[in-house]
Formats: C-alpha cells, structure tokens, sequence
C-alpha cells in the first residue's frame, strides 16, 4: 500500500503541485531575507563609510609610501624603473634637480624630507639645504651640480633609501613598528636608542594581563555572590554593579584622580588613620593605572560571569559535599570548572578592551605606562607621521581579531553582543 | 536563612567572604560617590572633611562661556546621534531577526564591532578620512562617527526585546487585516517599546560620554563637555570639575535608571 503510493515519485519525481509550492516556498524565504537586509541595508551603508572604509583606508597607509611620490612624482617614476644598481640615469637626478625647488613651492617638501629622515637620520638637512642652494646654474648637468651640492648625492645608499621610499608598497612602517628595519643584509634590529616599540607592545600586554588578573581576583567572588543571593537582593546588589558600569570612563577615571592625588582623599584618609607619615605615590604611575583600569573594567567581567553562574545547578556541588568532599574540594572539582565558560569569556573581554585603553592611562599614568594607543595617537596629533600611526594600528588590530575570534569560539558570536 | 549544619570555621570563612565582597563592591562605588559631595566644598580643597558646602563650583560652570559652550556642542550632537541611530538599530535589529545561520551571525558580529574595535584606532582612521573632507571641526563629522559608535548598542537593546517577542502575532495582525507597516507601528513596536528606549537612551549616552574619536575630531569650535574636561584634568583637577563630573554621573544615573525600572517592568510583566 505504501509502496504503491512512492513509487510514483521514485519514477516522476514529486508532481508538478508539489514542485510548484516548493518553489513559491523558496520564493517566500528568499523575499522574507530580502526584506531583512533591506531593513539592515542603511546601518551597513553608515558602517562601511564611517567605520570599515575608513580602517581598511587608514591601514593601508601602513604598508603604502606617501610622501615621495605626491612630493616628487617624476623622480619616483624614475627610480622605479632603475634596477636599483649602482646610481641611477641622469633622468632621476634632473627629475629631483626640478622637483625638490617645486615641492618647496607645493608645501610638499618637508613630509618627504621627514620620510627619508626616518630612514637615516641627516636626510632632513640633506634635502632641505640642496633645497635651498637649487636650482642649478643654467647649463650644468644635474647629476654634477647636485653631487657638488652634497656628496651624498653621488652615494649609492642615498639614492636606494630614496628608490624605497618611493613605493608603491613598503614593508618600512610596520618593520618599525616591531623595531626592525630593512638592512643591507636583510632585515636588522633598530639601534638600541631607537628602539621603542616592542617595549610598548610589551608593557601594552603586561597592564592588560595584570588588570584582567585583578578583575577575575576581584569579580569571582562578587559574581559568585549575585549568583547566590536571592533575586531581591541580587536584584539591589546588580546596581552597585550597574553604577560604576552607567558611569563614563572619563568620569571615572577623573574621580581617580581626584581620590589618588598626594592631597587626595586616600592619602588624607591614610595620614589621619596615623597608617602613614608621608603620602604615598599613587598617580602618574603603574599603580594608578591598575587601579584606574580595574575599576573601570571590573563589570565586563562581573556580568558575563554572574550569567554564567546562575545557570550552574546548585544540587552538584551539594551532591558532592554530602559524599564526602570538602567545602574547597568541592569548589575546586565541582563548581569551578563549570564556571569556566564565563571566566574565559570575561576576562578575554576585559584583556581585549583593556589592549586599546587610552584615556584612563592618559589621565593617572606616567609617562611610562602609556599604552601603544597612546602612541598611535601621538605619531596622528603630534609627529605627523601617519605611516607610523597606521603600522601600530595594524599590529594592535591584529591582536584585537584575533583574541576575538578566540572569544567568539569560546561563547558564540551570539552572547558576544546578547547582553 | 537557618544553618544548622554550619561549623564554627564555616561561619567565620562566610563573614570573611561576606567581608570581602563588601569591600570589593565599596572599591566599585566609592570613587564614583565620594567625587559628588567634594564639588560642594566651599574651597578648592579636594579632599574631607568639607570645609563648607556651596554651589560656587555649579556657579562657575554658569559663568564660563567655555562649559556652556561645550555642553551646548556635546547635547546638540547627542540627541542627534540618537535621533540617527535609534531607527538605523530598530531596523536593524528587525531585520536581525528574520534571517538566522551564519549570515545573521556574521552580520551582527559586523554590526557589534565598533564595540571592541580599539577606540583610538577608529578615531584615526574617521580623522584621517573626514580632514581632506572639511568634516572636522563640524557637527555633522562628530555626528556620523558617534552614530556609528551608537549604532550597536541600539541593536542590541532591540535584538534583546525582540527575543521575548512572538513573531505569530505579526501574522495575526496580518490575518485580520493589516497591513506590514500598521502591524509595525500598533502590534511591534509597543511590545518593543522599552528596548527601543533603551536602545535610544545607551545612544544618547554613548555620544555624550564619548571621548576619544571627538578628541581627533573635534576642532577648537566644537569642543564637547567630555574632551573640555579631559583637557582640564589633565591640566589640574579643579572643583569645577567635580562639579561637571557630579552632573555627568546624574545623567547617566537618572537616564539609565529610567531604562532599568522599564526592563524590570517588563520582566514582571512577562512573568
């Protein structure tokens, strides 16, 4: 009976009837997502121009020469068509000859100038002084007048730290950013004193690592008592939670430093509780920035955390206590690890929000706690070399990808944004 | 709660951890709540015990061209960041909801990554973009980086209204009679109601707390409330501050308690 009812389908395929609704079926879904990325369509426009576009526009200055070629294009031409041997055709030198008094003129000059400075220090004054000495006396070839001007200009070296800072694509900025750069033999460590990055990078990792640690030291306890009150009082407590979390990283950070200054609250407090005779340094140091930070950061923890633990069944542990565990065996063995999904999820979060701090370090730190962001912004605002600014970005950004998509593993992209 | 098992060990191990929480949870209040009465000292002494109580410092804030200025520039781009952003999220966070798999996921991971995107790097990279431009120094720069640090809280808050929300009454109200966009206005949108206040509400925060990409932006002219006081923090602590900072932390407290008291409404009313 069944099988006479199939085999029509074994042999036809399903009737025209049914292919039809299958098909007005997928017609419908495909309508249905069609009208979902209609509605998500304008956020995505505004996304991609105010924040991917940019980023992608912005990293690419990492990895790109600028300077030269928008001071002199001709040059830059030249140079890449030379093999990089010896010294380049006259072309180049008449090239640069016309187009350093140009660039002058332009206001192109000096980021070029600054550029090939990177490279070697002294190509700032090379280029400024040939500058001003040009041009030549009519009718002395280019190559001559410019190797009179400078002897440098005759040296091979000169003209290939100018062939690589020529682009297109250059390697240069983010060497720097891991203190490295291209060498005659390959890739070279920076000069000691010229050496910066790495340390940054280093002590970027090291205040994220510690503040992550004080927040799980701190928040453990406190999410383990929101998870084990009563709804009412969990429900109080949630809000000295929520506080500090409503209040803005600058406020924050602000009251710290009212509250740690040599005058401030704690040292006054301390001096009257007779706990100390000189007030300690607290601000404008490691200290500072720790607590700073682990106060603002605490609740990213905490909260991930506290969802993780009310979901952990109580009767486990109390399973395991009535069979003979001690109170911390049973923590250790039983609650704990079930814990972990949140201890992970949070303190990844806390360590990837903390790598991009800036405002908090700016405001109670030293200056040797400041944080790569605090370079990025300076090598954008102060030094104007926005090459250096974008190779940072890349090596922070990188590091930020990555630990996320680590954290999207561990919880799923869904409690990544569900709160 | 009765104990009867509890040992004495057990009972001093349980005030020590209660102890503890107590002062973890004093070390997250504190310094939030000890900044407000200090702006009421009457001398510039930040510190207890008060030697008076005056409002000069709220006084001063009055006074200053400077302050009215940036908290006229800082409310100006807030509310309109989230006269922005809170329809960009709603819809957003609609369409969110009818797609699933991977590309539901991939989009909201697009969507949130302003979030945990490095602050100072989105901040250069919108300097770097809007300066050849002629968008810095403007209000509809500040604007449009805001509203994309805005956006994803808005989607959030909706997405998360919208999970509680039963998608049969939409065909209900179809099947009676109504068309898309009437079922939108009268069957939707006041389930979500008080996820769309919040969502517009963490908007509003978010551009009028905002720092760092207003710091990069932000000429001389547009100066907001935040990076005039970053300025002076980093300058010199005064009590004018503190006053600022007493009435930043108000906002955020009245605003955000307001969102709280809707979202535990809504809970109970769900069951």
């Amino acid at each position: 009976m069944r099988s006479a009812t199939i085999l029509p389908y074994i042999k036809n395929g399903p009737p025209a009837d049914i292919r039809e609704l299958a098909r007005a079926h997928r017609g419908v879904e495909r309508r249905r997502a069609g009208g979902a990325l209609l509605l998500i369509a304008p956020t995505l426009v505004l996304l991609a121009a105010s924040f991917l576009i940019p980023i992608l526009m912005m990293l690419s200055r990492g990895v790109s020469e600028r300077e030269v070629p928008a001071a002199w294009p001709r040059t830059t031409e030249a140079l890449r068509a030379w093999d990089g041997e010896g010294l380049p055709s006259s072309q180049a030198f008449e090239a640069l000859a016309e187009e350093i008094p140009a660039s002058r003129e332009a206001g192109t000059l000096s980021a070029a100038a600054n550029r090939l400075n990177y490279d070697v220090a002294g190509y700032r004054s090379l280029v400024t002084n040939t500058a001003r000495a040009l041009p030549l006396p009519a009718g002395e070839p280019a190559r001559q007048g410019l190797v009179r001007l400078d002897a440098r200009w005759g040296e091979p070296e000169t003209w290939a730290t100018l062939k690589a800072a020529a682009g297109p694509l250059t390697g240069f900025y983010l060497l720097a950013a891991v203190d490295r750069r291209p060498g005659a033999e390959g890739i070279e460590r920076v000069p000691a004193e010229r050496a910066v990055f790495v340390g940054v990078f280093a002590r970027t990792f090291e205040i994220s690592a510690a503040v992550t640690l004080l927040c799980l030291l701190l928040g453990y306890p406190l999410a383990y008592l929101l998870a084990s009150a009563q709804p009412r009082t969990a429900n109080w407590l949630m809000i000295l939670v929520l506080l500090p979390f409503w209040t803005s990283v600058l406020v924050r950070s602000t009251a710290w430093a009212v509250l740690l200054q040599t005058n401030g609250v704690i040292n006054e407090s301390l001096q009257w509780l007779n706990l100390i005779s000189e007030p300690l340094r607290l601000i404008y140091n490691r200290t500072g920035v720790l607590v700073a930070m682990t106060h603002v950061l605490l609740p990213f923890l905490v909260l991930p955390l506290y969802g993780v633990m009310r979901g952990v069944p109580a009767d486990l542990t109390r399973a395991a206590l009535s069979l003979g565990a001690t109170p911390l065996q049973a923590f250790a063995r039983i609650y704990l690890p079930q814990t972990l999904p949140g201890v992970s999820a949070g303190a990844l979060l806390v360590f990837v929000l903390a790598l991009g701090y800036y405002v908090t370090p700016a405001l109670v730190g030293g200056a040797g706690d400041q944080m790569i962001s605090a370079f990025i912004a300076f090598y954008t605002n102060q030094s104007l070399n926005w090459g250096m600014a974008a190779a940072l970005s890349i090596v922070l950004l990188a590091a930020t990808l990555a630990l996320m998509a680590l954290y999207a593993r561990l919880s799923g992209v869904r409690e990544l944004t569900g709160r | 709660m009765k104990r009867p098992f509890e040992t004495p060990v057990g009972r001093a191990a349980r005030y020590a951890y209660w102890g503890l929480c107590a002062g973890i949870f004093a070390f997250l209040v504190a310094p939030v709540l000890a900044i407000i009465p200090l702006s009421f000292n009457s001398t510039a002494f930040l510190s207890y015990p008060l030697s008076g109580v005056s409002t000069r410092w709220y006084a001063d804030i009055l006074a200053s061209g400077d302050w009215l200025a940036a908290l006229r520039n800082s409310l100006i781009v807030a509310v309109a960041t989230t006269l922005i952003a809170t329809p960009l999220g709603v819809a957003a966070a609609l369409g969110l909801t009818r797609l699933s798999g991977v590309l539901r996921a991939s989009l909201l991971g697009v969507i949130a990554a302003p979030i945990v995107a490095p602050v100072v790097v989105v901040a250069i990279a919108v300097y770097f973009l809007y300066a050849p431009l002629g968008l810095t120094d403007s209000y509809l720069g500040l604007i449009l980086a805001h509203t994309v640090l805005a956006v994803p809280f808005v989607v959030i808050a909706v997405g998360a209204a919208l999970q509680g929300f039963d998608l049969s009454l939409m065909r209900a109200g179809a099947s009676l009679g109504a068309a898309p966009h009437t079922v939108y206005l009268r069957v939707v949108l006041p389930i979500i109601g008080p996820g769309v206040f919040a969502g517009a509400v963490f908007a509003f925060m978010t551009s009028f707390d905002e720092i760092v990409v207003t710091m990069f932006l932000a000429g001389p002219e547009r100066k907001t409330l935040p990076l005039r006081m970053f300025e002076g923090v980093r300058d010199q602590v005064s009590p004018t501050i503190t006053a600022v900072a007493t009435l930043l932390i108000l906002t955020s407290v009245v605003l955000l308690s307001a969102v709280e008291l809707l979202r535990r409404r809504g809970e109970k009313l769900n069951g």
